[in-house]
């Protein structure tokens, strides 16, 4: 961003946002907003606190289980439906229901099918996550260079070496543009089955600090979170940019 | 005219034996008639061409004796035996190289021996020799998006001479590369026609690089496919690179298929 032709570092808007939060807080408008360095401050007592850490730990967990199993379940079927056109047909109604389906509505029917545990949980976060990552393996591999199958069939490639050595690398750029949106929805997935179907990790402090009015641990709680979302994001989007170089030139 | 009658009269002689043999081929691409009942020979040790308009179904053949798409009548034979799908005794050379972009030069030089399963350490020291042979040497670690195009279809050419099978098939493959590079690249095929005991089938739609690499030039014409004439130019070939285009029989070579052709093209 330039602002009067001064080159400004990335992310510097944050700062001003910031500012407004800290003016609006000091003014004691609203209960709801306390300001950010009340916030920022408070942030730093509960980090390394015991339930903070069982919160993240039970999170972190449920997360990534969930993310797991939405990529290795999500990118295969996506690249076999980018192959198939019989299963492409089968499966890509589906797809296209739950990928924009409200996911939190049937999350009572997962609670009557898997119960109220762990499991639930990390059924929702892969079920937020996995429609995206199967859409964009398909359109990576309906992409690709008919070329390529033909010279890896001309030289002798088994099925599973084409998978493998062509199909994977050539959609490899949309797989992790879908596995980066994919992980973002799975931090909604994960905080919504912890508030819907078990009160545990920080859907529980979420619940904890608003019911308590406890609006500082509640924000400080939320940034920690986003943060997080953000910097996974980050690295995918920093991978994504390293497979750049060829996804135009196949 | 002398010249060319006698390069007639020379292609009713006996060829030598064949590396590939096409007997009666059909496809059909729903009501589309591909080709129809083709019957094509071709010489072991040379280069023959498959020249034609558009849609006269040059690469369909092609591809046909590479596996890659199937007949629905007819046979190919390679060294008298009926081929099903893909083999190692066949090499493709792509029209658009075909090189994977995310793998660096060596790799995909590499790549068809890789899919084979031959040891990484084997597979890289034939790959660097080939690498060598076209001309790539000290390229070996780049990537495809770093070279031109004419270095690329280098690479696809040392892929193809790497695995070391009989038959070379070129899908027009100097067709993307500029006319300069083109133009070295023919005199480089015709050194490797001489050098490495394959048998080239080479798809083009130039006149010229036809009658320029060739050692017999197949006549395809469309609708249905057929095979028009099998011409093989005699005097030219020992003359050396640089006297092949105005050698009389050349030009009367390709004003005698341009006469034929013409009326094909739109």
């Amino acid at each position: 961003m330039q602002v009067f032709g001064v080159k400004l570092p990335a992310m510097s808007s944050l700062v001003l946002w910031g500012l407004l939060w800290e003016v609006v807080g000091q003014m004691g408008l609203t209960f709801f907003l306390p300001p950010l360095s009340q916030v920022i401050v408070t942030l730093f007592e509960i980090i390394g606190t015991p339930p903070f850490l069982k919160a993240l730990w039970e999170t972190g967990y449920a997360f990534f289980m969930g993310v797991f199993f939405a990529i290795v379940i999500g990118i295969p079927v996506g690249i076999l439906m980018g192959k198939s056109r019989f299963l492409d047909e089968l499966l890509l109604p589906w797809v296209n229901i739950f990928v924009s389906a409200p996911l939190t509505a049937l999350v009572p029917v997962l609670m009557v099918l898997f119960g109220f545990g762990l499991t639930s949980i990390i059924i929702t976060t892969a079920l937020f996550a996995i429609w995206i990552i199967i859409l964009n393996a398909r359109a990576g591999v309906r992409q690709i260079n008919r070329s390529l199958v033909e010279m890896a069939r001309s030289f002798g490639a088994s099925p599973l070496d084409a998978f493998a050595k062509i199909y994977f690398w050539a959609a490899l750029p949309e797989i992790l543009g879908g596995v980066r949106i994919g992980v973002i929805r799975a931090v909604k997935g994960v905080i919504i089955g912890q508030l819907l179907i078990s009160i545990v990790g920080f859907g529980a402090l979420f619940e904890l600090y608003a019911s308590n009015f406890l609006m500082g641990h509640f924000w400080a709680v939320l940034i920690i979170l986003f943060a997080l979302a953000f910097s996974i994001s980050e690295f995918l989007g920093y991978l994504e940019r390293k497979v750049a170089y060829y996804a135009a030139k196949r | 005219m002398s010249q060319t009658d006698a390069a007639f009269a020379d292609a009713r002689e006996p060829a030598p034996e064949s590396a590939v043999s096409v007997r009666g081929v059909s496809k059909n691409y729903g009501a589309v008639e591909a080709l129809k009942n083709m019957s094509l020979e071709f010489p072991r040790g040379q280069l023959t061409s498959l020249l034609g308009p558009s849609g006269c179904g040059k690469t369909t053949l092609l591809k046909i004796i590479a596996g890659l798409i199937p007949a629905d009548a007819g046979a190919v034979e390679v060294n008298g035996k009926t081929i099903r799908g893909p083999g190692d005794d066949r090499a493709f050379v792509f029209q658009d190289f075909a090189l994977l972009p995310w793998a660096n030069v060596l790799r995909n030089v590499a790549f068809g021996l890789e899919l084979r399963g031959v040891a990484k350490s084997e597979r890289e020291a034939i790959a660097e020799k080939y690498i060598a042979n076209v001309g790539l040497a000290g390229f070996e670690k780049s990537f495809p998006h770093q070279l031109s195009g004419g270095m690329r279809q280098r690479v696809g050419l040392a892929r193809a001479l790497s695995v070391d099978a009989e038959v070379l098939l070129l899908d027009e493959p100097f067709s993307a590369v500029d006319e300069q590079t083109r133009r070295k690249f023919q005199e480089d095929l015709l050194s490797l026609v001489q050098n490495e005991n394959k048998t080239f089938i080479f798809v083009t739609h130039s006149i010229e690089e036809a009658v320029y690499v060739s050692d017999q030039i197949a006549i395809l014409l469309p609708r249905p496919s057929r095979v028009s004439e099998i011409i093989r130019p005699t005097s030219f070939r020992n003359k050396g690179v640089e006297n092949i285009r105005r050698d009389p029989e050349y030009l009367d070579i390709v004003d005698e298929i341009w006469a034929s052709l013409r009326s094909y093209v739109e």
